[in-house]
């Protein structure tokens, strides 16, 4: 059996977590290649219905990456993201699925390393959460 | 059936050596909706973007997709080449292989080209479904407002007020001048400070296109850039104005030792700014030891005030040169620069005494029967040593004004842990916040030396005059709009919006929410919190991003083993 990669997708926001995203690349910080990283203009914009749509269609695990809490570029956005994000993951808990599969993070601008970081832990750990069981049951 | 071209950025090596670019662009060539795939060296070279242009002309395009770098430095750059070739700007849509892609998997080039695919097909399906947009425009109220009237507030005033730009410059005390009313002369040169101020303000004075508000505080403030309504309180009066720009001039205060260094109980130790004013009345100084980073770079307020250095080492030589004595006891004397290392040369050269001590041992304060003695372990000699002296400077850094606070909270901007304001970018933003239309100079941002803060209020000034000369202001097209259809009136957008741009109002004999487009940001908070699906943000649409994930399943998931 082949090593299971997991597909992933990641909203990152404009000003903060896409750009230390571009960091990261420029600083040619290496990270597995299974991160799709949509550009939102902030995390408070990723409905949870966004999760739940990839989830249920199969992708593996879904990163919601936004400014620092106090840093947000429009104030206090990530405040309502660091409130809905727990109610998604519990959603998840309740129909049985492993609520690691999303996780939200903050990286700043200034953060490759971090992004590089919760990158590789975030694969790593739901390639050890194994393939997403709704993966079977798309259809 | 839209007709998209996509194209890919060789980037020379960039991409190109780990990502198989021609792969890409055969991949990319049977993606529904498209019309042409190519690739180029460096689309982004006057070459490339000439190729974009013809093949948009030639094929008819009407959706644009380049994968190459990131949208956040080069996005301008293609949109204006889809707007020559006339297809609205808003139909154009960034993929990023090299900053998220070639670059960070480089040691995996078939894995990278796999991924290349993928985020090319999730960006040619929000590309489908993009639609054009028209930036609004706002007119501008042609008036500035500036609040402080210190040195930044007077220096940008004036400033303003030589355009021929209405200002209001707001005082909160009696008179104008704030800090610089204090200070006898400036480093490095000792100019007279009064006669710097007196110069400003007669500047500012002698325009009528200035409006002086005295005794006057910030009350309230609503609106964007172009179009602020500003709420004074003019001693215990409202009084409103209008405002396009802002500027931030609120300056800082010194921070009062409490009892360091017997400050309060020893007479004779005072703050430096007690001293200035003891130098101004040309009293003899006697003999003067300063202490510096009293109540700086230690747990709390660690930060450098980066000012007090180079104010002791002047006060110091006015010191020596009336006759007195001058010991500075220091922990590192922070003096860069070519004329602050010459002014700390020169206070060594004419006598001026230096000893450092360390955090962990500070100096002592004695009262003696005449006098006062310090006494302070001379880290070179390796013993205590006593200094007699008849004053002790305390040298406290700049702190941000109590009421900095208020003023953040009023005009929406961000301070850092220490109370200062924060600018939008250090290098690329330094004098303007994230919001647009609201300036910051001087020693609201972080202590700054009289001549920073005069480079400052000029670049404030000359930033905050643009929207005004101009007389008008784009407004994002990427704002928030309603369904009206789907609203249910249930106003979760309205309490999401960080800018109060939403409102539920009657139309056509129901409730809804409606956007006001000139105060939406572009966040997409509302879309957010939005249960029925009824708030959308242009660019970014439910639809769109929806795609986008579909997109993600169906190539990663079922055409891959």
């Amino acid at each position: 059996m082949t090593e299971f990669k997991p597909t992933i997708l990641a909203f990152c926001c404009n000003w903060c977590s896409y750009a230390g995203a571009d960091l990261a690349g420029v600083s040619r910080l290496q990270m597995p290649p299974n991160v799709h990283v949509v550009r939102v203009m902030c995390s408070a914009s990723v409905k949870p219905e966004y999760v739940m749509k990839a989830i249920s269609q199969g992708i593996d695990g879904v990163l919601v990456l936004g400014c620092h809490v106090g840093d947000c570029h429009y104030m206090t956005g990530n405040h309502r993201t660091a409130k809905r994000m727990p109610v998604v993951q519990k959603i998840l808990k309740d129909i049985g699925l492993n609520e690691k599969r999303v996780r939200l993070d903050w990286v700043s601008a200034a953060e490759g390393e971090k992004f590089q970081k919760v990158i590789v832990d975030f694969v790593d750990e739901v390639a050890k959460l194994g393939p997403n069981p709704l993966k079977e049951v798309r259809f | 059936m839209p007709r998209i071209g996509v194209f890919i950025c060789h980037c020379g090596h960039n991409i190109a050596s780990t990502v198989s670019v021609e792969e890409v662009v055969r991949f990319a060539s049977t993606l529904p909706g498209v019309i042409v795939a190519d690739h180029n060296l460096y689309s982004c070279s006057e070459e490339g973007l000439d190729s974009i242009r013809k093949s948009i002309e030639q094929n008819k395009l009407d959706r644009v997709v380049v994968a190459a770098c990131t949208p956040r430095t080069h996005e301008p750059l293609f949109r204006s080449v889809c707007e020559q070739a006339g297809v609205n700007k808003y139909l154009f849509e960034f993929v990023n292989i090299r900053e998220h892609c070639s670059w960070i998997h480089a040691k995996e080039p078939a894995n990278a080209t796999e991924k290349a695919k993928r985020l090319v097909a999730m960006g040619v399906s929000k590309a489908a479904l993009l639609e054009p947009q028209t930036e609004g425009e706002s007119s501008v109220t042609p008036t500035a407002l500036v609040i402080g009237g210190g040195l930044a507030g007077l220096r940008a005033t004036a400033s303003l007020v030589a355009q021929g730009i209405d200002t209001h410059l707001v005082e909160k005390e009696s008179r104008l001048g704030g800090l610089l009313n204090d200070i006898s002369a400036l480093a490095p040169y000792s100019e007279d400070a009064s006669t710097l101020l007196k110069e400003l303000v007669d500047e500012v004075k002698a325009s009528n296109k200035a409006h002086i508000h005295l005794n006057t505080k910030l009350q309230g403030v609503t609106g964007f850039v172009g179009n602020f309504n500003v709420v004074l309180n003019e001693a215990g009066k409202e009084k409103e104005v209008r405002a396009g720009a802002i500027i931030v001039a609120t300056g800082a205060r010194d921070f009062i030792p409490t009892g360091e260094y017997g400050y309060g109980s020893v007479p004779g130790v005072i703050t430096q700014l007690e001293f200035e004013r003891v130098l101004k009345t040309g009293e003899k100084p006697g003999r003067v030891v300063f202490i510096q980073c009293v109540g700086s770079r230690q747990p709390g307020r660690e930060y450098c005030s980066r000012i007090c250095c180079n104010t002791s080492l002047k006060n110091a030589l006015k010191v020596v040169e009336a006759g007195g004595t001058a010991t500075i006891v220091h922990r590192d004397i922070m003096s860069s620069g070519t004329v602050w290392e010459e002014l700390y040369r020169n206070a060594s050269e004419k006598g001026v005494q230096f000893i450092r001590y360390m955090l962990s041992d500070p100096p002592r304060i004695h009262k003696k029967a005449t006098g006062i003695a310090a006494e302070v372990y001379d880290e070179a000699l390796g013993e205590r040593i006593e200094v007699d002296a008849d004053r002790v400077v305390l040298a406290t850094p700049l702190v941000s004004r109590v009421d900095s606070a208020e003023v953040g909270k009023l005009l929406k901007v961000p301070r850092d842990k220490h109370g200062f304001f924060l600018e939008a970018h250090v290098k690329l933003r330094p004098v303007e916040f994230a919001t647009d239309g609201v300036f910051i100079c001087g020693s609201a941002r972080w202590p700054s030396s009289a001549k920073e803060t005069m480079s400052q209020a000029l670049g404030a000034a000359a930033k905050a005059a643009i929207p005004i000369k101009r007389g008008k202001v784009v407004i994002e097209a990427i704002t928030a709009w309603v369904d009206a259809d789907k609203c249910a009136a249930c106003g979760n957008c309205v309490v999401s919006c960080p800018y109060e741009a939403i409102e539920i109002v009657e139309q056509d004999g129901k409730r809804v929410a409606k956007v006001n487009e000139t105060q939406c940001k572009g966040c997409g908070a509302c879309v957010a919190a939005c249960p029925n699906d009824a708030m959308q943000q242009r660019g970014f649409t439910t639809r769109q991003l929806g795609a986008m994930i579909d997109s993600l399943v169906k190539h990663a998931l079922e055409e891959s083993p």
